[in-house]
């Protein structure tokens, strides 16, 4: 890996080497512990779903799961994956291994720093799986933590060590991300080539560029709370404790704290957090879509408008999060209009990839089936958000499982499936080779077949109402125990999803060594990161100059300036 | 426990719902219907679509007019976008703009780790105080209710909510610990239990029977099984239940 990334330079020492600056060796480093961390948050997911088909269920050396255990898993599971995945390996991890090429930079403009941020997510890493380690397990609030319950460490099992190890690894990936936000913005504003004006970046760019300003604001309110509730859980202070608290036979509530105020801060934090996923996906599918069909993206000024607009109004809906949480009603219908709003250039990002498809004639590759797979679970997932946005349903629907059916297919399926789209189509860029595409083909079908097969039906135990964050349906009250036949085919179709994985296991070992070889621009592309030659360069034309029609040469590449064609 | 059925038995005529059992419910039962239907049409036409495009041969004329392909088609979703919000943010501000009829049935729902209990302020309407210092389980006083206030004499302490039916209610929540969320799904009714915070919803029974009272925000190693009986009897059933229980305080 690292023989490649230096590529041509002279050799480095091992020192250097471990701790590159280099921002290609970064990004396929950002890119491998973005896999150690999805396959862990993966193990974690199918644990619980087997938990949830056979309650009970005795665990060879460990025996039947506690509900705190279950809970542990729950919030492990949905950090690692949507920090150290979902946020790390698209917006880290492609942004470092191909934006400086995209925009003709000779390299990221703070190395440094660069270098430093990987260590820092590394080092939140560790921290978090530390917590699994201690006497009494991880912690078991969720991901979003809400207290009292993560501010008083006898609230449960795991909120003691556990949860101050998910708030010093999370406080540590704040800085990390800020430093890969700071250098993205820098590299954008500065490092451009010449005559890489904005409205020549490809869409990939754009959503980078929007995806930092994200993170440098929505992790700012978020490293702000972490402290806040740290100074709660260690030094005596009150800003989410309420007066006369009483937790486990005690009164631990002195101050007059709020507890909303907890709410308010992560979930203006964490409703951007979800564009931060999944801009990038979408900047790096309308590429896909237009190279293998070799058409122009429909609506370029629009789309890379509707990228910014996304972001601009991701800060305004986190309130949505809030309508059953206690909030003032009125701002219940508030943040419920402006989520409707955001839905309008989320919906005309899709009718631009229809469009962009519309003569067909596609070339079939792998990372094409996996864009049209991000396309399809996007539409799956986005067209359950003006649902869940009107507060009249969410009342019934909110923390029920049609939430979860939401989120994770537009999140985590669009998003893995947009990142697996990207490792496809960008894996000559890491090791000169092609991916096979017959396991590709199979890696998708499976994977495609098996996430509809697990989230599907999710919609409908929601419908039935079933809570999240249940270890077992079986409660005392007997509403939910009707849903374990479905609870057991999710939890087959779950173990047919992580087991396609496989696929892609075998062959992103397989092809790094065995590959075919990729040569200059496999895909015909015409952004600069395939460039043949890294030299200075000047850019004389749009990002997407694809023209179906003429037979041999139907694309000009953003480096080929006017007197070399023809 | 046919109702517990309910979810698998007819899934079709209430979209997977149990049946509602509340006057507000008809209208979010209507609202469901609708947008689910129109939310998943657009999914079938637009995965449909994704289909043929891909199976679609090449064609030689250009791209479509970004009209046809990205103005009116987007205009449409806006208009149903518009129709969706208008007509939940009604049903949204009609019940909960405004507070409960001052003829309300009054009943406090106190959450905690992991137990519902549920506070009915007896004869003189008015709820005794609570201190957390007073909170004992065991001496049978779950909620702290302070014995030397006038008020909380009359007071009942049930771990099952009883109601008469076709009575407006007035639930007022909180909780002693952490959040919890006070969720019946047959009452299309979920709110929020926020330690320090008091918070009001209200609604009006319409159907006799039983049905389930769940905790739906994580709450600690209990939170699957904190769960709870709503129980909807005639006004008759309930005086009598609430004379027997005021004999057992009175005791």
């Amino acid at each position: 890996m690292n023989d490649l990334s230096a590529g041509g330079r002279a050799r480095p020492t091992l020192l250097k080497r471990i701790f590159t600056t280099d921002d290609r060796a970064l990004g396929i480093r950002y890119l491998l512990l973005s896999l150690v961390a999805v396959i862990v948050g993966t193990l974690l997911s199918l644990a619980m779903r087997v938990q949830l088909a056979s309650p009970g269920i005795r665990w060879p050396l460990h025996g039947p799961m506690l509900p705190e255990e279950y809970l542990s898993l729950v919030t492990m599971h949905g950090t690692l994956m949507v920090f150290f995945v979902l946020t790390t390996a698209p917006q880290s991890g492609f942004a470092n291994l191909v934006l400086p090429q995209q925009i003709g930079a000779h390299r990221m403009a703070l190395p440094w720093l660069n270098g430093l941020g990987f260590w820092i997510v590394v080092l939140a890493l560790v921290v978090l799986l530390s917590a699994f380690l201690l006497p009494a397990g991880g912690p078991i609030s969720g991901w979003t933590s809400y207290p009292p319950y993560s501010a008083v460490a006898s609230a449960g099992p795991g909120q003691g060590g556990g949860m101050d190890c998910w708030l010093i690894s999370i406080g540590l990936f704040c800085l990390g991300s800020w430093f890969n936000a700071v250098n993205v913005l820098v590299t954008v504003l500065t490092e451009r080539a010449r005559g890489m004006t904005l409205g020549r970046m490809p869409l990939t760019v754009w959503s980078w560029f929007v995806s930092a300003i994200l993170i440098l604001l929505a992790f700012t309110v978020l490293f702000a709370a972490i402290v806040l509730l740290f100074c709660d859980r260690h030094f005596g202070t009150a800003f989410f404790i309420p007066q006369g608290d009483w937790i486990s036979g005690q009164v631990v509530g002195h101050g007059d704290g709020s507890p909303l105020l907890w709410l308010h801060l992560f979930w203006f934090f964490g409703h951007p957090e979800v564009y931060i996923a999944i801009l990038p996906g979408m900047g790096l599918v309308s590429g896909l879509i237009a190279n293998f069909s070799r058409r122009p993206v429909v609506g370029y000024r629009m789309m890379a408008a509707a990228t910014v607009l996304i972001g601009l109004l991701g800060f305004v809906v986190w309130g949505h999060h809030m309508f059953v949480s206690g909030m003032n009603p009125y701002a219940g219908t508030a943040f419920g209009l402006t989520t409707m709003a955001i839905a309008v250039p989320s919906t005309a990002e899709v009718f631009s990839w229809l469009g962009t498809l519309w003569g067909g004639g596609l070339r079939r590759t792998t990372p094409l089936l996996f864009a049209l797979g991000f396309l399809s679970l996007f539409i799956a997932g986005g067209v359950t958000g003006p649902i869940l946005a009107l507060p009249a349903l969410d009342q019934y629907l909110h923390n029920t499982f049609f939430v979860v059916a939401h989120f994770h297919l537009i999140m985590a399926m669009a998003g893995a499936f947009s990142i697996f789209a990207g490792i496809y189509y960008w894996f000559p860029l890491m090791t000169g080779r092609l991916m096979s595409e017959r396991l590709g083909r199979w890696h998708f079908w499976l994977s495609l077949i098996a996430a509809y097969g697990t989230f599907f039906p999710m919609h409908l135990e929601g419908l039935a109402g079933r809570p999240r964050h249940y270890a077992q349906v079986t409660g005392s009250t007997s509403s939910l125990a009707s849903l374990l036949p479905m609870e057991r085919g999710v939890t087959w179709a779950a173990l047919l999803l992580g087991a396609a994985q496989l696929l892609f296991l075998f062959n992103l070992i397989w092809s790094t060594r065995r590959g075919r070889p990729a040569g200059d621009n496999p895909w015909q592309a015409t952004t600069l990161e395939w460039r043949p030659v890294h030299a200075p360069v000047t850019v004389g034309r749009g990002p997407y100059e694809y023209h179906s029609g003429s037979s041999e040469e139907d694309f000009i590449p953003q480096w080929e300036t006017a007197s070399q064609q023809e | 426990m046919l109702r517990g059925a309910a979810p698998l038995a007819i899934p079709l005529r209430d979209w997977w719902m149990p049946p509602n059992a509340a006057a507000h419910g008809v209208a979010v039962d209507r609202l469901m219907r609708w947008d689910v239907a129109a939310m998943s049409t657009c999914f079938l036409l637009a995965n449909l679509l994704l289909v043929w495009l891909f199976l679609r041969p090449r064609r030689k004329s250009s791209a479509p007019s970004p009209w046809r392909a990205e103005f009116i088609p987007l205009g449409l979703l806006i208009v149903l976008y518009i129709v969706m919000a208008a007509t939940a943010e009604h049903v949204w501000a009609r019940e909960r703009f405004e507070g409960a009829a001052p003829a309300a049935l009054r009943v406090e729902v106190v959450a905690q780790q992991f137990q519902w209990y549920f506070h009915y302020p007896g004869i003189d309407a008015a709820y005794g105080e609570s201190r957390p210092q007073l909170i004992n389980a065991a001496l049978g006083n779950p909620i702290g209710l302070d014995p030397t206030d006038r008020h909380s004499k009359d007071d009942l302490v049930s771990s099952e909510l009883v109601l008469p039916i076709d009575r407006e209610v007035d639930l007022q929540l909180r909780s002693t610990d952490v959040i919890h969320g006070f969720f019946v799904p047959e009452m299309r009714l979920k709110q929020n239990a926020v330690p320090g915070v008091t918070s009001h919803v209200h609604f009006t029974p319409i159907r006799e029977g039983t049905y389930p009272i769940l905790c739906s925000q994580v709450c600690g190693s209990g939170h699957a099984r904190m769960q709870a009986h709503m129980r909807v009897v005639s006004p008759t059933v309930y005086n009598a239940w609430l004379a027997t229980r005021a004999k057992r305080v009175g005791q």
